[in-house]
Order: structure tokens, then sequence, then C-alpha cells
């Protein structure tokens, strides 16, 4: 009797795909970004009753209204770029560096200190690249702390950076209660007067340096991901240890060398912050983007070129909803809804590339495939 | 000197209790094997939950009842956290998200909920001002009856609302849950290794699923608390500020035990606020007392990796997703 009891088929089987072809998976994503933008789109009136077109024009507006509007938004995408450029490595090695504020922050206060102690000693050139020197070595000492403590006991990366993140804000607003003594908690822009220690300015403008230097950082991260041997060892490390100690390669060696490299990366981004952006330091200087980054250099798939894209579709969504906000009078907050929306379904989208979804409407199991139940 | 002491316990209880509520969700859904680090946002949500539950009720009515303006942000906030922690569970538990990833978008999202209703819900009724809804807030802070009569005892320890009451009971229903029930087992079968966990015949979507939810939604109480009894119903825009982080720290700390995780919020509130009871600190060493919580941490965090006790360790599967069909 029980030989006779219907088969249970489940609706839906889920099976891995073996390879997708790289337009499909890219059509897969575009087709999440659109359906993204409608969400948004349907949220943003559902809040506000305004025509969606009318908001969208506003969003573009915001990142591209005017060439000051241009440039900021550049800038913005350099930095976040930088920073995504420095996670990066350590990503693809599946350490999960979370910790890129406060590397960031600890770049930035370096430059800052080395403005404010020693901005009247050295011309500027010479004092940049002490600055550069020192914001690096800060960033490189705050990764490294934590890469080492995964080496030698394995422990847990993705809290130990967490936590660093708060102990090097702490640190920060303890320099500038040190530097500030009356309280105010604003240290105001360092060398106002006689701009020691600023980037120059290009061709007129203040944040062409930046941007120059990190379109430089993405191409050189590119070919050292994809050309070097240092990056095929982290490749391999990040596919599975196993195997990268089989064929003769040195884990703890490579974990420690390139967290060291992505902190030090990390320490340019406050280098730039902090001598071609903001020339002050405040507690929340990284603003968020050692966070964002993570989610822009996963949505590129650890490759720098797409990455230039990435960081661009968050700083325009951020930007332009920061428009909508003003022209709408809302609160600025909405674009950090409009960009979770975004990034749910970005992060969503990748289980379609990654896997097929088979229906199955009622039908009868076939020869074939009862001959395969069998072999199992 | 008592009375110092004393103030001070009671400072750091009521700055430990949203963070007992967020340690215990998060412990509960890390059990599961589920590194939610949406829990920031989470938070907001809940608290933002509440206030706009509270707002609407007492918007509605003339003389509003005790008993309503207690359960409807209380079941608000459940409902708004238990949907964001719904969000977190659909993508990485259905969708296999990468969870690190999938947190810290779901940290942004509810952090720029709960700030954006926060600085618009007034504006959407035509209202000016800030959020305040002292009603409601002065039921939350009642507090028990008896408290008064025991003196410097009852005045240190039971002087608080009934939301802090809960966040203990709540912390030790969760530790007997995980481990004296046969559900508790399963959970934490399916944290330490799905594979076996299926392979016993134990459900691990559902465990995941239910104990990210439940999770979420313990958590968000612990926002509640905080607009409803730590600043008396007022909303300001990140105003809960990192809490969320120390929560998410405080369960390295208290080592994945919920029932430790009651004295090590008390603890980590006190460090949060020791600052202010130290006589005689400049603002620079101020900032770097302020450090102790998380540094803290991080010496725990060393600790438990080097010594490899296996009753200290986190969860094997912490942060990994379960397709039964990989090996």
């Amino acid at each position: 009797m029980a030989a006779n009891k219907k088969k249970h088929e489940p609706f839906i089987h889920i099976t891995k795909r073996d390879a997708i072809v790289w337009w499909k998976a890219w059509l897969i994503r575009i087709a999440a970004v659109i359906i993204a933008l409608l969400v948004c789109a349907i949220v943003v009136v559902a809040l506000t009753g305004y025509n969606p077109i009318k908001v969208y024009a506003s969003m573009i507006d915001g990142t591209f209204g005017s060439s000051r509007k241009v440039w900021n938004t550049l800038q913005s995408t350099a930095i976040l770029l930088c920073i995504s450029l420095a996670v990066t490595p350590a990503f693809k090695m599946k350490f999960w560096n979370i910790g890129a504020e406060g590397q960031v922050l600890m770049g930035a206060l370096a430059s800052a200190a080395c403005m404010f102690y020693a901005g009247d000693r050295f011309p500027t050139p010479i004092l940049i690249l002490i600055m550069a020197i020192a914001s690096i070595v800060s960033g490189m000492i705050w990764a490294l702390i934590p890469a080492f403590f995964k080496a030698k006991w394995n422990t847990n990366e993705t809290l130990f950076t967490l936590m660093m993140n708060y102990v090097a804000i702490q640190f920060v607003s303890f320099a500038i209660m040190v530097w500030v003594p009356n309280g105010s908690m604003t240290m105001g822009v360092i060398n106002r007067a006689s701009k020691i220690g600023w980037f120059p300015e290009i061709f007129g403008q203040k944040y062409l340096f930046n941007i120059i230097i990190v379109v430089l950082l993405t191409v050189a991260m590119f070919v050292y991901l994809k050309f070097s041997k240092h990056g095929y060892e982290i490749a391999v490390v990040g596919e599975s240890e196993n195997t990268a100690r089989y064929i003769g390669i040195n884990v703890k060696h490579v974990i420690i060398r390139t967290m060291m490299f992505s902190g030090a990366l990390c320490g340019v981004a406050g280098l730039l912050l902090v001598a071609g952006t903001n020339h002050t330091i405040t507690t929340s200087t990284a603003g968020g983007n050692g966070f964002t980054a993570i989610m822009v250099s996963w949505l590129a798939k650890f490759n720098p070129i797409i990455m230039m894209l990435t960081s661009f579709l968050i700083v325009f969504l951020q930007r332009g909803a920061g428009q909508i906000a003003t022209t709408l009078r809302l609160n600025q907050s909405i674009s950090d809804i409009l960009t979770g929306i975004i990034l749910f379904f970005i992060i969503g989208c990748e289980f379609f590339v990654n896997y097929k979804i088979n229906f199955s409407f009622g039908k009868k199991i076939t020869e074939a495939e009862k001959i395969e139940e069998a072999a199992k | 000197m008592i009375g110092t002491i004393a103030s001070f316990i009671t400072a750091a209880i009521i700055q430990g209790i949203p963070l007992l509520y967020g340690a215990v969700g998060e412990i509960i859904t890390e059990k599961s094997g589920n590194l939610n680090l949406g829990i920031p946002g989470i938070m907001y949500v809940g608290g933002i939950s509440g206030i706009i539950g509270g707002y609407l009720y007492e918007r509605s009515t003339e003389n509003p009842a005790a008993i309503l303006c207690i359960l409807i942000p209380f079941l608000s906030t459940i409902i708004g956290a238990g949907l964001m922690a719904l969000i977190y569970s659909f993508l990485t538990i259905t969708l296999r998200a990468n969870q690190n990833v999938t947190g810290l978008a779901l940290t942004t999202f509810g952090v720029g909920i709960g700030n954006f209703y926060g600085g618009s819900l007034l504006s959407f009724f035509g209202e000016g001002g800030s959020i305040s809804l002292l009603t409601t807030g002065t039921f939350y802070k009642t507090p028990l009856p008896f408290a008064d009569k025991l003196g410097l005892f009852g005045k240190t320890f039971l002087s608080f609302g009934f939301l802090t009451y809960l966040a203990v009971i709540t912390a030790i229903l969760a530790s007997w849950f995980l481990n004296r029930t046969r559900a508790g087992l399963n959970l934490r079968a399916v944290g330490e290794n799905p594979a076996t966990a299926d392979a016993a015949g134990i459900n691990v979507t559902k465990y995941k699923y239910l104990s990210t939810v439940i999770g979420g939604a313990v958590a968000g109480l612990g926002g509640l608390y905080f607009v409803m009894d730590y600043t008396s119903g007022a909303w300001t825009n990140d105003g809960f500020g990192d809490r969320g982080w120390l929560a998410i720290a405080i369960v390295i700390f208290a080592l994945w035990k919920p029932a430790s995780a009651i004295f090590s919020s008390f603890i980590f509130g006190g460090l949060y606020i020791i600052c202010t009871y130290i006589p005689n600190l400049t603002n620079s060493t101020r900032e770097l007392i302020k450090m102790l919580p998380y540094v803290v941490t991080i010496i725990v965090l060393v600790f438990i990796s080097a010594r490899k006790k296996r009753e200290h360790q986190p969860p094997a599967h912490l942060g990994q997703s379960y397709f039964r069909e990989e090996r």
C-alpha cells in the first residue's frame, strides 16, 4: 500500500546554478535596480503625494544641477570609492573588515594632528608628505590590530573591527578636546589663513586633486587584484583556506599583509578628507562611509572598475534624496530610507544570479528523473 | 556618598535597560546562526513605531486610557521591529544574502526611518514643534506601587517603569528557553551546525525565521524603553546614538548567555555614564573613559578566542547562510 502513496513533490525547487552568462547576471541586477527605483517612487509618493517623475527630476537636479553640485558629487564619489577600494582586498579574502570607519578616522586624525602641530614648521609639499605617511601608518596600525589577533587566534574580525570604530571615535573626540580646550567640541578649519597642509587647487578646482588620486588608486587596485601574485593569493585564501595552505600560501601572512594594505588605503581616505576636503576633523568625518563602502564593494563583486559605478549610484541616491528633502521640505533622512530599499533589492537579486528556481506545476515524474532518483 | 552610589546604580540600570533588550534580542538571533548587524536600525524603528502608535492614539482621544497608552505603543513596536527583522530574515535565510551586508543595509534603513518619521511626523499632521508624548511617557514611567515604602533599596532598585522589569524577565526567560527546553536545544543546534540539525529532522528555516523575528521584536523594545521611559515620550533625531552597537558588544561580553547579559548591561550602562560621576575630570579624560566599554569588549573577544573554551565560543555557524544542497 505504501508504495502506491503519491510522492510529495515541492512546488518550488531551488538549485544552484553552475555558471551564468555575464549579461544575464547583469540583466538581473539592472532589473533589480529598476524595480527598486519604482518601489522608492511609490514610497516617496505615498509619503508626499508628489509626482514621482518630478521627484526623480529633482534628484537629478540635486546631483548635476550646477557645476558646484557636479564637483561635490564627484568628490563624494571619490571618497566613497577610495574607502570601497580599501575594504575590497580584505573582503575578497573573506575577512570581514567593518572597521573602515575607524581606520579612516585614525588616518584623518593623524593628518589633522600633523597640520595642527607642524603647520608652521614645514612648507606645504613636505608637510603633505609627512601627513600622508602619518595617515597611512595610523590606518595601517588600526587594521593591523584585529588582523594580528585573527591570524593568531582566529578572533572574530567582524565584531573586533566594529568595536575598533568606536574606540577611534572616542580617540578623535579626545584629541578635539585636547586641541580645543574650551569645550565647544568643534575643531574649526585648521590653518584657515595660511592653508598649510591643504591640497593644492588644480585648474581652480579644489577637489580635482582628490579625484585624480582616487582614479589612480582604482586602476592600481584593479591591476593589483587581477594581475599580481598578491591578488592571486588573496583570491585563493578567500575561496578556501585549506587549498591555500595546500599550495603553500602562508595564510596568516596573507591575512596580516592584506589587512595592513586595507588599513593603509583607509588612511589615505582619511588624508583626502582632511587635507583635500574638510580641512578639519570631527567624530563624523568618515560620515558612515566606512559602512556604505562595504556595500559598494560587495555590489560591485569586488571589481574596482565596477565600483566606480556602484559608488556613484549610492552618492547619487544620497545627494538626490537630499535634494528631494530640501525641495519638498522633508526630513533629510529620506535618503537613508531610499538607499536602504535599493540596497535590499540589489542584495536580494544576487539570489537569482546564483540560484535557479524550478517550478513544478504538479507534473508527473518522468522516467529519466525516476532513474536519477533511484541512482541517489 | 551612599546617596551618590545609589544614584549611580540607578543611572546605570536606566542606561543598561535598552542595551539589555538589544543584547537579549541579538543573542536569540545569533543562536540561530544569524549575525544581525541590523539591530541598531531595528531599535530605532522599535522606538519610532512606539512613538507613532502613541501619537496616533493620543491624537484620537480626549482622555487617553492608561492601558491603551501602554498597549498600543507596545504592540506597534513589536510589529515595527518584527517587520524589520522579517526583511533581514527573508534576505538572509530565503535569499541567502550575505548577513553582514544585509545587516548594515538594515541599519541604514532603520536609522533613516527613525529619523525621518521623528523629524516629520508632526508636519504630516500640520503641527510644528517636536514630538513629546508626556501622557504616554508618564504611564510608562509609573513605578511599582510599593517602591517608595522601601527606603533607599526601593528607590534604587524598584522605582522604574514596568519595561525595566520586563527586560530582566525577558532575559531570564530567554536563558531558560535556550538551556532548558527542547526547542531551545534545537535552536542552538541550528546555530552550531544547520546541516546536522536538518538531518536530525529540525526545520532549520523555521527556527531561523522565528528566532530572528522574535529577537528583532525584543530588541525593538529597547528602543521603546528609550523613547517612552528614558526620554519620557520625546523623540530627538539620533538621540538613541550608538547604543545598538553597544548591545552587540554586550552579546560578546556576556558570552552569548542571556542571564549574564543582565549584569553585563548594567556594567556597560554604568561605564556609559561613569565619567559624569567621577569628580574633577577634564573634558578630554572623560572622552577616554567613554572608550572603556568598547575596549573591554575587545579584550573579552581576544581572551575567549585565545582560551578556546568550548562553552565560551560564538555559535559555530554564525554569519553563514545555509543551503541544504551545498556541501
